[in-house]
């Protein structure tokens, strides 16, 4: 990872690949996230909100998508964490919305995924929760954590 | 109280260490449901699981857990004792079912505080 200079966090901006299906590099991303945060000095419970948030969104990519794209992005008043990803698309958001509502399969719930939190986590933990989705083509995720 | 004092008490196998076991545990959180343990459990925690799979790993790192325990003499893999001794997480095994292991821990971490 490319060292973090903590002047960068006002205005600090870094894309990461998330390779779906494949849960052997899964919560790589959020770590790294988390680490630059930490890097930054950034107060702690904002730290563990955004890992919060990147890790759920990190894991509905490698459980749902083929692939995706993590985008942090950050600046003086807030630190925004984007998930891209090309996939099935959710039909029906409210529906997934639902705590306790998931279509993970046997493999993913056997790792401990699966209970139908993830959404519902990241909606309580972020203070911009804007999800949208097109049937067969993918799903956009933007979540924000307020600085100030 | 520290990792290694509950390693001896309640009789842990050490699976990965970490740099090592004084680390201070303020409290914990039982469940199999990593979403569950990400949205609930605290920074300190020592985690109980049956989860042996390294996902478990990504998750106690992120939340700053003080280590993790497998009950029920489940093993962790291969790759889950690898990646615990990059991340610095120490990993313990423990033959006792979640319910016991659980109320044996709570008691310990009372009693400290009494
Ligand atoms: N990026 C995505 N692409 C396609 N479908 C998704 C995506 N993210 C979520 N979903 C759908 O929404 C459902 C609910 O997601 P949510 O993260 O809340 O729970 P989960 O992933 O099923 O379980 P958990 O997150 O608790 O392990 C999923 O089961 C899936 O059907
Ligand atoms: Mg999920």
């Amino acid at each position: 990872m490319h060292p973090v200079d903590i002047t960068e966090k006002n205005n600090y901006q870094r894309s990461f690949y998330v390779e779906g299906g494949n849960f052997t590099y899964a919560g790589i991303v959020s770590t790294s996230i988390k680490s630059i945060l930490k890097k930054m000095d950034l107060p702690v419970d904002l730290v563990r909100k955004s890992a919060i948030v990147s890790y759920e969104s990190e894991i509905n990519i490698v459980s749902y998508a083929k692939k995706g794209v993590i985008k942090l992005t950050i600046d003086s008043r807030t630190i925004q964490i984007e998930a891209i990803d090309e996939g099935p698309g959710i039909p029906d958001i409210e529906l997934a919305m639902q705590a306790g509502y998931s279509t993970a399969d046997q493999r993913i719930r056997e790792m401990g995924f699966g209970a139908g939190m993830g959404l519902s986590n990241i909606k309580r933990y972020a203070d911009v929760f804007d999800l949208t989705s097109e049937v067969g083509k993918g799903t956009y995720l933007k979540m924000i954590i307020n600085r100030i | 109280m520290d990792i290694e004092t509950i390693v001896k008490e309640l009789n842990l196998k050490v699976r990965a260490a970490g740099t090592n076991l004084r680390k201070n545990i303020s409290g914990g959180y039982t469940g199999d449901l990593l979403s569950d343990v990400m949205a609930n459990s605290q920074e300190g925690d020592i985690w109980i699981t049956r989860q042996v799979h390294q996902n478990i790993v990504a998750v106690a790192s992120l939340k700053d857990h003080a280590g993790i325990i497998i009950v029920n003499s489940c093993e962790p893999a291969k790759d889950t004792i690898e990646k615990a001794a990059q991340e610095n997480i120490p990993v313990m095994v423990s033959d006792l079912s979640a319910f016991e292991l659980t109320g044996k821990i709570y008691n310990l971490l009372g009693k400290k505080d009494r």
